[in-house]
């Protein structure tokens, strides 16, 4: 144990002892002279004169004996800055053809600081469906898929109909060259096809090449202009101009997609601000899973939702994350010990607890992939948003399991 | 004052200002850029601990000091520590102790259940880049509210494992005979409320205990305990704001944050102390699926962990339940401030000999592990070299030019990795592809370029060795 906390701690773990044994013994002695202080110190403790004498005495000799008022204050936060809203999926009377569409964002305090400020949108869950059915998928997932996998569209109303997604994330695999270099008509074909099986709104992911990405894009956005589908995504690397204003031009939206990197991510807003308006702007500062990388993909979140919130004007975006990452995590997925059975359940509470730990961040959209998963945050998410005070405590103390 | 905002400066100031190196820094200004970061103690100074110095002493004590209180509970190898924190946001300095995780008991289990529990919590123990993650503490329950009972299982849990216990029982004379028979390990007493806080408290400090403050969903009265036991003379105190499952969520990380933002950003008295969840609280609703009380109560677990708590009351005793949480602490009390690492130099895999294969990886602890556990799992006799990239994965220290050609070149001096073959033939991860000309340029090995992922690697040996060509 104490070796195991050597090893996870900075160094400190030493002065951590230290300091909470003079705290102890800064409070304890108030009642007590010097020589008696001496005694009660064990041999090896290097502690000298000073050091005990109390720096702050709680002069009581009398002990209460009954409660002492106290209150607590309620910190309100001071923010100047608010995350933009974006609207994802345009309805027909929008313009669009979709059945409904989400407001994200709009947040002016950290994520379900309820004491703080209401969350303005319900973050919005879109489930992956990709359109190539070799796609790898780990077997807990793929036992939910298994008949639809070759059709995306039926794949997508799969998601909507049966697991309640509140859209659909297509990712467009078969455009890599390695592996059907299919062209951007058959990719505007898929698109259609999932359009015309769902009613709800969008996002279309390319294959992360990013000459052939806007290629894609560039057809799609056109075919369905006005429908404010979710290109995922723009990158530093791609011509930011011209994704830009296929997006623009074409009444969509984009997710601004960095690697784990804040400066990065202002970096690409800044340059897309030149030929986009903020409100059609989502940024995804890349997500990690549990285990491998959770660590990085929260505190870039974090911080950029804070830096936001305190006025920085090129990070105040909804935030996506690609939970399904949480299946990289060799946990999620791999045969382990009995002790760690069944790996049914332990794949999808890994891209739960993923997805529910950079919500807390201030994630807005997720694209996820285990209906378990996607059921699981929406029932949080929900009782988040309740801001309830429990009229009754539960009691665990006497509960008999 | 909230670490974040302390500089060197103000710390070197109240130091002796000799420079005379006792501390093994070169100077003052050096130790006191190690103290600011949390890295060297007061006792590392001795001129300063000597009469003259006392006020300084004791100011900075006062400044060095967590916002949150460090608790001690339970004694001996197993002893944990809760609070002792200093932000509320991770990347503001670091978090630094683990949130403990207590696995629950009662004192009407039958005996192999309870037996059986404890020996699981025990034992529990994962493998993650190359540390070891554990349970941390046993809560005991008393639901018979009989305090002889109550003793039994105390003193059973105490003669089966040497983990600290979490004693709960709301009756004081329960909680009295309990400790007279464990008392002296120091458990953390649960806990003092409205109704019953001065028995409680003489207790706590008749067997100088730790002792919770419990006032579930009521900031003002569970501020009102802490003070109240604080003037009575308790000292170590641990603050129960409550918590539920369900809608009740939404309260339940509202007060963990009120209270940690209260105790680190406006230093408010009385709140400065580590915080107790219990996530125990998902079982209060019966599923009709025992899992899915599991499975709830894995996610508040998380939700604490995320939100400020220091310890967690936790039912289930399902690997697949509990690994998330033991991760998720351990990602989440990482230093951010660098990446975890392991030591550079040259490590033998299997049986190597002169002419076995040459690997290199970086000192990322992630990739560090996943290479060797590979290799070790693939029974390939090799050497690794593991270059120092502060602590990067391949692609990010290639791209952020950590790894270079040159590092490379040096490592292999270094670590005198001649010597131990007769070939000069390296292996390098297919992420570092771009470097291998330049490698070959500047060391004079030559280079092949590896597989993408090193679960390949074993593979790539077996069909590429010994190489064609020296
Ligand atoms: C987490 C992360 C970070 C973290 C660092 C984490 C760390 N300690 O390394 C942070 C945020 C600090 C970071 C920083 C940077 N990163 Co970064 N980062 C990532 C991310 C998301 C995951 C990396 C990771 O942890 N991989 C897991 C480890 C285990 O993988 P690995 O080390 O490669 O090891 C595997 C293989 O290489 C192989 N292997 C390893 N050794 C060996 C040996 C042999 C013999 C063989 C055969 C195989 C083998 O097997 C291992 C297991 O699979 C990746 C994107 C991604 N999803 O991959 C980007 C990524 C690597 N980063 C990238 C970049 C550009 C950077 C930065 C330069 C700038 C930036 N942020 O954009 C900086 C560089 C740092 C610096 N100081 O200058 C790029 C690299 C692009 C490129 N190819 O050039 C990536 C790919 C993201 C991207 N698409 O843009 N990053
Ligand atoms: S021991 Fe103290 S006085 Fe001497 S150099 Fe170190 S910090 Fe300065």
């Amino acid at each position: 144990m104490v070796d195991k906390k050597k090893e996870n701690l900075p160094i400190s773990l030493d002065l951590l002892e230290a300091l909470a044994k003079f705290q102890q013994i800064e409070f304890e002695d108030v009642e007590l002279s010097f020589d008696e202080l001496e005694l009660r110190l064990s041999p090896g403790m290097v502690i000298s004169a000073p050091a005990v004498i109390p720096f702050q005495q709680i002069v009581t000799t009398v002990k209460p004996t009954q409660l002492l008022e106290a209150q607590v204050g309620i910190p309100p936060g001071e923010y100047r800055g608010k995350v933009v809203e974006v609207k994802l999926g345009a309805t027909k009377a929008d313009g669009g053809t979709r059945g409904r569409s989400f407001v994200i964002g709009g947040e002016t305090a950290p994520a379900f600081y309820n004491f703080q400020a209401k969350t303005p949108n319900i973050p919005v869950l879109a489930m992956d469906v990709f359109d190539w059915g070799k796609v790898p998928l780990a077997k807990a997932v793929k036992m939910h898929f298994r008949e639809v996998v070759d059709d995306p569209a039926e794949w997508a109303k799969l998601c909507v109909e049966k697991f309640d997604a509140d859209m659909i994330n297509l990712h467009m695999l078969t455009i890599d060259s390695l592996i059907e270099d299919a062209s951007p008509k058959s990719a505007l074909k898929t698109v259609e096809d999932v359009l015309e099986a769902v009613d709800v709104p969008i996002a279309v992911g390319g294959c992360g090449d990013p000459k052939k990405d806007l290629e894609v894009f560039k057809v799609i956005a056109e075919a369905t202009a006005g429908e404010r589908i979710l290109f995922n995504s723009v990158t530093l690397d791609m011509d930011i101009e011209a994704t830009a204003k296929v997006v623009k031009e074409n009444g969509h939206t984009v997710i601004a997609f960095t690697s784990m990197d804040v400066n990065k991510a202002r970096e690409l807003n800044r340059k897309l601000y030149d030929f986009l308006p903020k409100e059609d702007i989502v940024m995804d500062t890349t997500t990690a899973a549990l285990g491998y990388g959770l660590d990085y993909a929260f505190t870039v979140m974090e911080r950029s939702r804070l830096a936001a919130l305190k006025g920085d004007p090129e990070l105040n975006h909804p935030i996506s994350s690609g939970s399904t990452n949480a299946w990289a995590a060799r946990e999620a997925w791999m045969k382990m010990g009995p002790e760690w059975a069944p790996r049914e359940l332990r794949g999808p509470i890994w891209e739960t607890i993923t997805a529910q730990t950079l919500l807390l961040a201030g994630v807005d959209y997720f694209m996820m992939m285990h209906p378990a998963a996607v059921q699981s945050v929406r029932t949080l998410i929900n009782n988040l948003m309740s801001g309830k005070t429990p009229s009754e405590a539960p009691d665990w103390v006497s509960l008999k399991l | 004052m909230p670490a974040k905002e302390l500089s060197p400066i103000e710390v070197y100031k109240m130091l002796p200002m000799t420079n005379c190196k006792e501390c093994g820094e070169s100077n003052c200004m050096a130790l006191a850029a190690k103290l600011v970061n949390r890295e060297a103690t007061l006792q590392e100074c001795p001129p300063l601990l000597e009469p003259k110095y006392t006020e300084a002493y004791n100011k900075l004590w006062m400044l060095l000091k967590p916002a949150v209180k460090a608790v001690e509970v339970g004694t001996g190898d197993k002893a944990v520590t809760l609070g002792g924190e200093y932000v509320l946001y991770r990347h503001e300095f670091t978090y630094f102790n683990l949130p403990s995780i207590a696995i629950d008991l009662s004192d009407e289990m039958p005996p192999e259940e309870f037996e059986a529990r404890i020996k699981i919590a025990d034992e529990f123990e994962y493998e993650y880049i190359g540390m070891q993650l554990t349970l941390d503490m046993i809560a005991l329950r008393s639901t018979s509210n009989d305090p002889a009972k109550f003793e039994a299982a105390a003193r059973k849990a105490a003669d089966l494992t040497e983990m600290p216990l979490l004693l709960c029982a709301l009756t004081p004379d329960v909680m009295e005979q309990a400790l007279s028979a464990v008392g002296n390990k120091r458990p953390l007493i649960y806990a003092a409320t409205k109704d019953n806080w001065m028995e409680m408290a003489d207790l706590a400090l008749m067997y100088n205990c730790p002792l919770v403050a419990s006032a579930p969903f009521d900031l003002d009265a569970l501020k009102s305990l802490a003070r109240t036991l604080t003037e009575y003379g308790v000292v170590d105190i641990v603050l129960d704001p409550g918590t539920q499952w369900d809608e009740g969520i939404s309260k339940t990380l509202d007060n963990f944050t009120i209270l940690r933002w209260d105790a680190i950003n406006e230093e408010e008295d009385y709140l400065g102390f580590p915080l107790l969840g219990a996530p125990i609280a998902a079982w209060t609703e019966k599923a009709d699926d025992p899992l899915i009380n599991e499975w709830n109560e894995a996610m508040l677990a998380s939700a604490l962990i995320t939100r400020y708590s220091d310890i967690l009351v936790v039912h289930s005793v399902s690997g697949w339940s509990l690994l998330p949480l033991v991760f998720l602490r351990q990602n989440l009390y990482t230093d951010p401030r660098k990446p975890v690492s392991v030591e550079a130099g040259v490590f033998n895999y299997g049986n190597p000999d002169k002419g076995s294969p040459v690997l290199l990886t970086t000192n990322f602890a992630l990739t560090y592990y996943t290479v060797a556990s590979d290799i070790e799992g693939a029974k390939l006799d090799c050497y690794l070299v593991v270059v120092d990239s502060e602590g990067l994965s391949v692609e990010s220290a290639v791209a952020g030019r950590k790894m270079t050609a040159d590092t490379v070149a040096e490592a292999l001096v270094t670590f005198e990795v001649g010597d131990l073959v007769e070939h000069r033939h390296l292996i390098i991860p297919g992420r570092a592809a771009r470097l291998s000309g330049e490698i070959q340029e500047t060391s004079g090995w030559t280079v092949s370029v590896g597989p993408l992922d090193s679960s390949g690697a074993a593979k790539f040996v077996e069909d590429n060795w010994p190489p064609e060509t020296e």
